[in-house]
């Protein structure tokens, strides 16, 4: 029987049937994040119940470090109880903790991937809705809640009723400026942010295909958007040669053996999905968002829906949405004055991101007036960005260049806007007060945050490279 | 852990609105520690305004649901973040229910979790359901019981519910989801030992420049 890469995945790590229906699906790798772990750690030990794999398990200072250069735990004063209860949490159960000075800190789901701790064909399970980033490499992946963190400290499955299956297929070549961070978005805006929801994610197609390990991590990092707790990538050569050498990767004969397995995690042809979807990507321009959920999204070109033409289920929201935005219905978001421009978080934050955001901005400098900050995804992100001269690149055009965390993307480290301010964010959630009271979130490409933070206002990155913004 | 769940008669409040995410129930606020006050947290944006007081307006702090321990809303209920303080908050707020048209499912979970009853209704029984709560608008209360799986209340006839058996009792028993899981420890020892053998780069996870 024809199965899907989702099923073979699953089928591996599935340990057996809880007496309440729910399988038991074995997680290879878990990875902390300080906001959310002490209150494992506490129940755990008060019930006295210990770590079954800390070997397995991996932690990281990400959503409440500070990003002021020289930062340390009491830089943000809400953070250091949070760091502190981490590092003890860490330290009583043998866990490697990533802590705020390591030289390979940074963000949980760019730090697993890039040091090889996420593998093919791997289950990985993350306290934290975008778990799924880690998807682009072929693993499967799963955001989930505290005491789930709990659960699988103690036992290291996860109990879960198994989800559907959706295949979206994303075909044709993009064009210039236009990157999986505006597909995702048009994705969430066709599909809608529960579309996904009760569904397992594989995204296929030619455009998949063609982009590069950290588009396809951009990708699913914004399936929780569309309401998928996991998203994923197939893996292939890209993803091999991606990992081959790091740290945590295997090596020798077992990169071997486990490149011949890998080479096997593919969908076969005619296996069923609940449900497929397909998008051409070939005329997809530069996608912005201009409401509070990231499925009210437009392109850069086009102007703002009137409400009285949105269907009546979803008027209300548009409604509201207007009013918090400061928006008028059918207007053009481009030319709109911006206050702040964050380049960052999860979603965009790895090397790549960053150099297309410095070689827009390379001779060009920050609008006057705008506030315009970039924070690596991780420290080692920030070193290699520095080695290629970018923070340079940046400082010179006017950026704020920060220490790596999670940041403006949830405010968690006391970086926020004012109330009121307008933001192009590169972040992945533009709900009301997320990055700060009253702030209005646009949320779009690093491409489309450089070009903003130039222009001033909601500009289109085409029309500035080419010179005529 | 898990608060046992059996019935609960209390004011149902209507938040009439699809997609309500986890930033709005459970807002970061600036001050945070890691004893936050759960009560406070909820909906915080929404029920004070900047200068501090109550907004009068919000669903929540009109005086017939101040009390209010059902919560009637949309679809998607939960979006966005998997903060469990979203749930935390709601129980502190003595909000044992939840009745939507559906919700997100990391949400759901962190529900079933803590003993905070996700009751879905399909949207026309939903419907019908809302208009119930809006026209009695916190005058009477209603009896949420999942021994029965039913809604009863002023306005109409119980409303039936659906929820898997399995969840359901282990709602009513507040069932240990970790003592549940670990009846199955031999299996979880065996799979650890078969795919030692079978894809052994998964059960090791060491940093290899390090020798």
């Amino acid at each position: 029987m024809p199965r899907t890469l989702f099923d073979k995945i699953w089928d591996f790590h599935r340990i057996g049937q809880r007496v309440d229906g729910r399988d038991l699906l074995y997680i290879d790798r878990h990875v902390l994040h300080e906001l959310h772990a002490h209150h494992a750690f506490a129940q755990l030990e008060k019930q006295k119940r210990p770590v079954r794999r800390p070997d397995l398990t991996f932690a990281v200072q990400d959503h409440t470090v500070a990003t002021a250069p020289g930062r340390d735990e009491n830089t943000n004063p809400s953070g250091a109880a949070f760091i502190k209860a981490m590092r003890d949490g860490c330290r009583k159960n043998g866990i490697r903790l990533f802590d705020i000075d390591d030289r390979e800190q940074g963000i949980c789901h760019v730090v697993a991937p890039e040091l090889g701790i996420v593998l093919p064909g791997a289950t990985h399970a993350v306290p934290d809705s975008h778990a799924a980033t880690v998807g682009g490499l072929g693993a499967l992946a799963f955001g989930c809640g505290t005491s789930e963190l709990a659960h699988i400290l103690v036992t290291q499955v996860i109990a879960m009723k198994r989800p559907k299956r959706m295949r979206v297929r994303l075909d044709g070549r993009l064009g210039p400026h236009v990157s999986a961070k505006d597909v995702a978005l048009r994705l969430i805006a066709e599909v809608g942010v529960a579309g996904a929801r009760g569904y397992a994610v594989e995204y296929a197609g030619t455009a998949v295909a063609a982009m590069p390990i950290e588009q396809r991590m951009t990708l699913c990092n914004l399936n929780i958007e569309m309401g998928g707790r996991s998203g994923f990538v197939a893996p292939d050569d890209a993803t091999f040669s991606w990992l081959e050498g790091r740290p945590y990767a295997p090596r020798g004969r077992m990169w071997d053996r486990a490149l011949t397995y890998w080479r096997t995690l593919a969908t076969d042809d005619d296996a069923a999905f609940d449900r497929e979807i397909a998008l051409d990507c070939t005329s997809l321009e530069p996608q912005i968002s201009w409401g509070t959920d990231p499925s009210q999204v437009v392109g850069i070109s086009e102007k703002v829906p009137d409400p009285a033409a949105i269907d009546a289920g979803r008027r209300a929201a548009a409604e509201s949405a207007f009013v918090y935005m400061g928006l008028a219905p059918g207007m053009p978001l481009k030319g709109l004055p911006v206050d702040r421009v964050f380049i960052g978080s999860c979603t965009n934050s790895r090397l790549p991101d960053l150099q297309v955001a410095a070689d827009i901005v390379r001779s060009r400098h920050v609008a006057e007036g705008v506030f315009a900050m970039i924070v690596p995804g991780s420290s080692s992100v920030k070193r290699e960005a520095e080695a290629a001269g970018l923070d340079r690149i940046f400082r010179n055009a006017g950026f704020f260049w920060g220490e790596s965390g999670c940041s403006m993307c949830a405010g968690g480290n006391g970086d926020r806007g004012k109330p009121g301010e307008r933001i192009v964010s590169t972040t992945n959630r533009n709900f009301e007060n997320r990055q700060g009271p009253k702030v209005r979130t646009h949320l779009a490409s690093p491409a489309t945050a450089a070009a903003s933070a130039v222009a001033g206002r909601i500009a289109d990155v085409r029309q500035l490279v080419a010179g005529a913004a | 852990m898990i608060q046992p769940f059996t019935r609960h008669i209390g004011i149902a409040a209507p938040l009439l609105v699809d997609d309500m995410n986890t930033d709005q129930i459970a807002p970061f606020l600036a001050s945070r520690s890691l004893k936050d006050d759960y009560r406070i947290m909820l909906f915080n944006r929404h029920r004070f305004r900047d200068d501090g007081s109550e907004n009068p307006d919000f669903v929540l702090n009109k005086p017939q649901f101040r009390k209010a321990g059902i919560l009637v809303t949309g679809h998607n209920f939960g979006a966005g973040s998997s903060r469990e303080s979203a749930v935390w908050s709601m129980l502190a707020n003595d909000i044992r229910v939840i009745v939507a048209k559906s919700f997100a499912d990391i949400y759901r979970e962190n529900c079933l979790q803590n003993g905070l009853l996700p009751v879905v209704l399909e949207p026309d029984v939903a419907d019908a359901f809302i208009a119930r709560v809006v026209a009695v608008d916190g005058a009477a209360p209603f009896t949420v019981d999942l021994l029965a799986q039913t809604i009863s209340g002023p306005g109409g006839p119980d409303v039936v519910f659906q929820i898997p058996a399995a969840e359901r009792t282990r709602l009513l028993e507040g069932l240990d989801d970790i003592g549940m899981t670990m009846k199955h420890a031999d299996e979880i020892a065996a799979w650890e030992q078969a795919a030692a053998k079978a894809q052994p780069w998964l059960q090791t996870a060491r940093d290899r420049r390090q020798v």
